[in-house]
């Protein structure tokens, strides 16, 4: 019998069908990977299981019986625990306050914050977790760490069946393995376990079943070891994917661009490097060892303290992103939700908002410029959306990128920084983002790509820096980089969390 | 785990040192910190302003007088804070004060049966009022600020029907027992120091846990399965009580009525909040604050008093301060920031 199953479900968002008909069920004991494309209505299909959407049709049926599940606790009363996309962790709490929400130790009726301390404590030290601080608020995590939490929480309420729509995007390699050691004791004591990846090495590593979703529909289930990734991609596409990763360019000639000395400052240790025109430089290394702060400080985000920084051989000061965007950079930023797009409002006005400037004459926006501008960009990019006034909050993720990367497109940036850009992006989004990067970089742009994908970085990059606890301590060439390499110099010093990998 | 760890080895692992403990607490409370210190920054600028006008130091009748005048200010700041902590902000406030303290007045007579009736009324009226908010702005889905303006202008409409008039009269002893003393201390020190003990209860309670939680991200909150609506609909009808007690101090005080007089409150109390370092946005801070803000209002009148300041450019600095004070704790918490 199965642990839980969706008959027949249909779900629309304003006029846009996320899932039509489509059936779905899981058996116990067992890991089910749920792939497909973005939008394809994964993430919808689990926030129905898990009570958060009702669906406009179909049924529920969780260990044999129908259920309505009218809200998350109808859910969690049933047994079931979700990892959601989006976490569900309150940033301004403590972790021992997230981790024991609605069931805090009590004395009298009223809660005992020594207690939810080394409850939570235990929880922690329970699944393998040294490091994290139960009285640190979740503010101060890294989105690594947060994850972990997410998935503490979930599973200390023992679920019965367990959903996590991409638990690992924000995870480190070694943070990786924490989870699958979970998953595994998880599965020996016969939960049911459901989750979504895009990274095809850890669906094939952890998962017994393979259920692909296309288009809003269930295309089909497969034994894990009876599938290749070949025939995977070609279902959740529709179409064939030869190569995920572009042949590799080398650089014709090394024109300075970028010239970084001695940069300093929040997280920063004397930071010098240079990046040429037309080079895709890779910021590599453990997560949370200075990446994200070296494209925060050289935006203009964070003040740098000391150091210098030179663009085509003509020192600059960058004290905010203004600046930066007047000196040609553009950052994608690690959340491109909160710190990139502007959800509610449309693809048109999120891709034209830095250069409205040039857009207008006497203050009004030239309304047919900027629509001829857009319409390049979105078949340049191929965004996929039903009209230029379309919310960017309504497209899937790897649209949703497009655009932010569309955007710094249009305000013909010249040096390029990126964060992570290929999170939560499937995998045929992410092959046309390997393409427009190296398209980018032949039209002489420089790019710095960080990524948590070493072997994107590996296969996308002409040289890889990287960085452990605030500096550079490695510097590794192409064209032909090894992945092995890059994990080799991050790895000389300890993760900043602890995590024992359960056999 | 290893086998060779003893179990007081786990169990010592599971408590947090106190130093440490000490070092989250105050990270994660500058801002009540910040404003405590306003405070204390404030007492000594009064002391001094008063010593050099009155050649003495002040004395339990200027306790008890500041403390009088900033009672209804603080008791209306704690049921705005609950409002606050979710997100949302109670702009009817005012209009509450304005009912109950123009029923209080109008009705209460000089017996105790009549004054603890009347007292639970009125508690019951302010009550009644926020639960009405609360539930527009729960399941009518109206945005708080809305719904609080137009029960602000409905309830000062009521007041004026109650009372049209200033008048009616608190009996002196209700009055004595709210404003006066209890042997030599004021009995506003006492429902102060009883009102910073009440929050320390209710932040053990799962209902102000779901508030921060709310206030922190309703999606999350919700996803999380704690009641959010519930406890939605319990911060307006639990602030709406404030604003119902303030009335009623604020009727003490004053020994009468006035259908007008709490109208200033609205803004104050959100002020007092502000200055007490809880987030407009929700989710954090805490009572405790806005009380301390509360009282650096009051002080503030008491320093332009004793400075000599025109009564005419009174809300000029008044002004001036709250802008200068908000400016003040941003920048010290942006260096604190900067040095983590």
């Amino acid at each position: 019998m199965a642990s839980i199953e969706g008959r027949d479900i249909s779900k629309s968002f304003g006029g846009v069908r996320a899932l039509r008909n489509a059936s779905f069920s899981a058996e116990p004991g067992e890991v089910q990977a749920l792939v497909g494309e973005n939008g394809a209505g994964k993430s919808t299909m689990i926030k129905i299981l898990s009570g958060l959407f009702r669906p406009d049709a179909g049924q529920t049926w969780v260990q044999g019986r129908e259920v309505v599940l009218g809200d998350p606790q109808d859910a969690m009363r049933l047994g079931i625990g979700t990892v959601f996309q989006e976490l569900t962790l309150l940033p301004y709490m403590t972790v021992a306050e997230n981790l024991l929400m609605g069931r805090e130790p009590r004395t009298l009726g009223f809660i005992d914050r020594a207690a939810t301390a080394s409850a939570a404590w235990k929880l922690l030290h329970e699944a393998g977790i040294s490091g994290i601080e139960p009285l640190e608020l979740v503010a101060n995590l890294s989105l690594g760490q947060r994850q972990i939490v997410e998935v503490v929480k979930v599973i200390s309420r023992h679920p019965k069946i367990l959903f996590m729509d991409e638990p690992t995007s924000a995870l480190a390699e070694r943070e990786v393995e924490w989870l699958f050691g979970v998953i595994r004791k998880l599965r020996e004591q016969g939960t049911c376990i459901v989750f979504t990846s895009h990274r095809w090495n850890e669906i094939k590593g952890i998962a017994d079943r393979i259920m692909i979703f296309r288009n809003g529909e269930n295309v089909g289930t497969y034994e894990a070891t009876a599938l290749s990734e070949q025939d995977a991609v070609e279902h959740m596409t529709g179409r064939k994917l030869d190569m995920l990763y572009p042949e590799p360019v080398t650089l014709p000639e090394k024109t300075p661009m970028l010239q970084v000395s001695n940069l300093s400052g929040a997280g920063l240790h004397e930071v010098s490097f240079s990046a040429y025109k037309g080079e895709v430089l890779g910021i590599g290394g453990l997560a949370g060892q200075g990446q994200r702060e070296l494209l925060l400080t050289l935006f203009g985000v964070n003040r740098a303290r000391s150091g210098t920084i030179e663009i085509e051989g003509k020192s600059v000061r960058i004290g905010n992103p203004r600046e930066a965007i007047r000196r040609g950079m553009a950052l994608l930023p690690e959340d491109r939700k909160t710190e990139g797009l502007l959800l509610p409002l449309p693809v048109r006005q999120n891709l034209t908002l830095p250069i409205l400037g040039q857009l207008s004459r006497s203050g009004f926006i030239r309304r047919d410029c900027e629509a001829s501008l857009i319409r390049t960009m979105i078949d340049r990019l191929t965004i996929r959306t039903p009209s230029i006034d379309q919310p960017v909050g309504a497209l899937s993720g790897g649209n949703q990128q497009k655009v932010l990367i569309g955007r710094w497109l249009l305000t013909q940036a010249r040096i390029l920084l990126l964060y992570d850009v290929t999170r939560g992006v499937d995998v045929a989004t992410k092959h046309e983002i390997y393409e427009l990067i190296k398209h980018l970089s032949q039209e002489g742009r420089t790019i710095l790509l960080y990524s948590t994908d070493t072997e994107e970085m590996a296969h996308v990059c002409h040289r890889v820096l990287v960085m452990r606890e605030g500096r550079i301590v490695e510097e590794i060439a192409g064209p032909n980089i090894a992945p092995e390499a890059i994990v080799a110099a991050a790895i000389h010093v300890a993760a900043q969390v602890n995590v024992e990998v359960p056999r | 785990m290893s086998t060779t760890e003893t179990k007081s080895d786990v169990e010592r692992a599971q408590r947090t040192p106190a130093d440490l403990r000490l070092h989250y607490y105050g990270a994660q409370n500058v801002p009540l910190l910040l404003s405590i210190g306003i405070l204390v920054a404030m007492i000594m600028l009064y002391l001094i302003l008063f010593v050099l006008a009155q050649r003495r130091l002040p004395g339990s009748f200027e306790l008890s007088t500041t403390l009088n005048n900033t009672m209804s200010v603080g008791l209306a700041a704690v049921g705005q804070t609950l409002v606050v902590l979710t997100g949302g902000i109670d702009l009817s406030v005012g209009g509450i004060v304005d009912v109950t303290n123009s029923v209080a007045a109008q009705t209460m007579h000089d017996n105790p049966g009549s004054m603890l009736g009347i007292t639970l009324l009125v508690l019951a009226i302010g009550a009644g009022a926020g639960l009405i908010n609360g539930l527009l702005v729960t399941y009518g889905r109206l945005q708080p600020i809305i719904v609080t303006i137009a029960t602000l202008a409905i309830w000062q409409g009521v007041a004026l029907l109650v009372l049209p008039q200033q008048g009616g009269a608190i009996p002196p002893g209700f009055t004595n027992l709210l404003a006066g003393n209890i042997g030599i201390v004021p009995s506003s020190l006492v429902i102060f120091i009883l009102l910073i003990l009440l929050w320390q209860v209710l932040r053990r309670t799962r209902f102000l846990v779901t508030l921060y939680a709310i206030g922190n991200d309703e999606r999350a909150a919700r996803a999380n399965g704690v009641p959010v609506n519930l406890a939605k609909i319990g911060a307006y009808t639990v602030g709406g009580l404030f604003s119902g007690a303030a009335g009623l101090y604020l009727a003490a005080v004053a020994t009468s009525g006035d259908a007008t007089s709490g109208t200033p409150l609205t803004l104050t109390s959100i002020a007092a909040v502000v200055l007490g370092g809880v987030s407009l946005f929700g989710g954090r801070g805490s009572a405790v604050g806005s009380l301390v803000g509360a009282c650096i209002l009051t002080l503030l009148l008491n320093v332009l008093f004793f400075a000599g300041i025109n009564p005419q450019l009174q809300e000029f600095f008044q002004g001036l301060f709250l802008i200068l004070a908000v400016v003040a704790s941003t920048l010290v918490r942006r260096f604190l920031q900067s040095e983590r």
